[in-house]
């Protein structure tokens, strides 16, 4: 059966414009994710590092609930059943960058918290010893240093973000994948579609793959 | 042991005529259940240039650190002209107990200069970087304001054509000059050395040596903590050898390192000229 398999791509290529809408919203929420997720994670990230119980405990316990609990669980769980003991509804985008963002703030915060401590305390030491504030120790000295440690680190992050985008599709969020059920429902293709829907992933994301390794090797060079 | 009855309580007595620009009263650190200061009574007048000695793990570096409350006090009183830091915490059951405030603090720290055994400079900025962060970020200087500032403590200590340099670019001896010209930048009334050559290679030792002494020639109130019993001769008007977390013995350079009476003293400058000659 798979040798006599006759590849038609035409009914795939003729649809592109519902592609592009898909791509479109693809983009949309991965936007969304990382600009919530990265800056709720650093939030979350700073919260694991107080020295104080009442800020950490409660980001900690942030951190290990969204660790450990599945994003297309928590999407379904915000679709569905949010709805039920809130007075409101919610969208598929919304629940979808809820879902993906706060998993993504949850890993990124890990990512802060170990780029800051990966920071030699004597930084902070003369920054305190000059007179500066706490905040201001953090945003001028401890923070420039550790974001550049991380950059690798959270542009992987970026790289699974754009990936979980797919998940949307569970609750009928218009992205690449839920445009390709789509069209494969339609046309009775789901090889061809899903093999266009992959290649467009990978052509998205192996540019950035690549950026990164040079990324890496720039900063690890200026290190030395 | 000369931890001699302690004086009246800081903040509210002038001794003598002048005013000390720190005292000292009591001060206790512990770690746990490890005392690393048992009890240090100090009085750090105007222009005053005291050198501490002592074996590793005698507590020098914590005294130090516990006068512009890098480490916060477990008991005791710093004042800073006349001004005790921190207020008495009442019925707590550990006796002598400040409770601090950060933001005073922080405040008490931009009197009070430090400079530090591994420099600590700011990496990700240029040498005129370092020296401009404060001014920019605590004074709220302008640019140009701090730039120029920046660039004459720069000059002082001798590092005016390395202003755009990295850290990562400069020796051992141009990084610690530069600390101190940030550390020099904030106009500090008292400046602390921990340490402050003890991380440079033996040749780099005199640029920072000659730095410091230079500042002790304009009457700078400084303490420096230090192995280097040659310079504090030279440098120091009074000589503090600490020995397990208290003052052993105190005076002049002459007294306490050409003539001290204690015997622990005698050993430790004789085992640190050992090989003088």
């Amino acid at each position: 059966m798979s040798a006599a398999y006759r590849w038609n791509f035409g009914p795939v290529l003729e649809n592109l414009d519902v592609l592009w809408a898909g791509a479109l919203g693809t983009l949309r929420l991965f936007v969304i994710c990382v600009v919530l997720g990265f800056g709720f994670g650093l939030v979350v990230g700073l919260g694991r590092h107080a020295r104080s119980r009442g800020v950490h405990l409660p980001a900690t316990a942030f951190v290990e609930f969204f660790r450990n609990t599945p994003v297309l669980v928590q999407i379904l769980w915000f679709y569905y059943a949010l709805p039920i003991l809130l007075p409101f509804q919610i969208s598929p985008l919304t629940a979808a960058a809820l879902g993906i963002s706060l998993n993504s703030a949850a890993f990124s915060a890990e990512i802060y918290r170990g780029g800051i401590e990966s920071i030699d305390r004597g930084q902070a030491e003369a920054a305190r010893a000059l007179g500066m504030t706490a905040a201001q120790t953090m945003r001028r000295i401890v923070l420039p240093q550790a974001l550049r440690r991380m950059l690798p680190a959270l542009t992987n992050r970026g790289i699974e973000i754009f990936k979980m985008t797919t998940l949307a599709s569970a609750v009928a969020y218009v992205e690449l994948l839920q445009q390709g059920k789509l069209l494969a429902s339609l046309n009775f293709n789901p090889i061809e579609t899903y093999t266009v829907i992959a290649v467009v992933f990978f052509l998205c994301l192996f540019p950035l793959v690549q950026a990164t390794y040079a990324l890496e090797r720039r900063l690890g060079r200026s290190d030395a | 042991m000369t931890t001699a009855a302690a004086p009246s309580p800081a903040g509210d007595t002038p001794a003598g005529t002048a005013h000390p620009l720190m005292r000292v009263r009591g001060l206790e650190k512990r770690f746990g259940d490890h005392a690393v200061l048992r009890g240090i009574e100090l009085d750090v007048m105007p222009g005053d240039r005291i050198a501490i000695l002592g074996a590793s793990g005698s507590g020098k570096s914590t005294l130090l650190r516990c006068l512009n409350f890098m480490e916060r006090p477990s008991a005791g009183v710093v004042a800073l002209a006349g001004q005790a830091v921190g207020r008495a915490a009442p019925g707590r059951a550990g006796a002598g107990r400040r409770s601090y405030d950060e933001a005073e603090l922080t405040r008490v720290r931009q009197r009070v200069g430090m400079v530090f055994q591994q420099f600590n400079l700011f990496p990700h900025m240029t040498a005129l970087g370092n020296v401009m962060e404060g001014l920019r970020t605590v004074r709220g200087q302008r640019e140009a304001e701090a730039r120029t500032r920046a660039g004459a403590e720069l000059a002082r200590v001798g590092l005016a054509d390395k202003a755009e340099a990295y850290p990562a670019r400069l020796s051992g001896g141009q990084k610690q000059r530069v600390a101190i010209a940030r550390a020099l930048a904030m106009d500090p009334e008292v400046l602390l050395f921990d340490e402050p050559t003890s991380a440079l290679d033996p040749e780099l030792v005199g640029e920072v040596l000659r730095v410091i002494r230079s500042l002790a020639e304009e009457g700078r109130t400084m303490l420096l903590v230090t192995h280097e019993i040659g310079f504090a001769y030279h440098f120091a008007n009074r000589v503090l050898f600490l020995h397990d977390g208290v003052i052993h013995e105190q005076g002049t350079p002459d007294q306490v390192l050409k003539h001290p009476t204690e015997p622990r003293t005698r050993a430790f400058i004789e085992r640190h000229r050992e090989f003088d000659f």
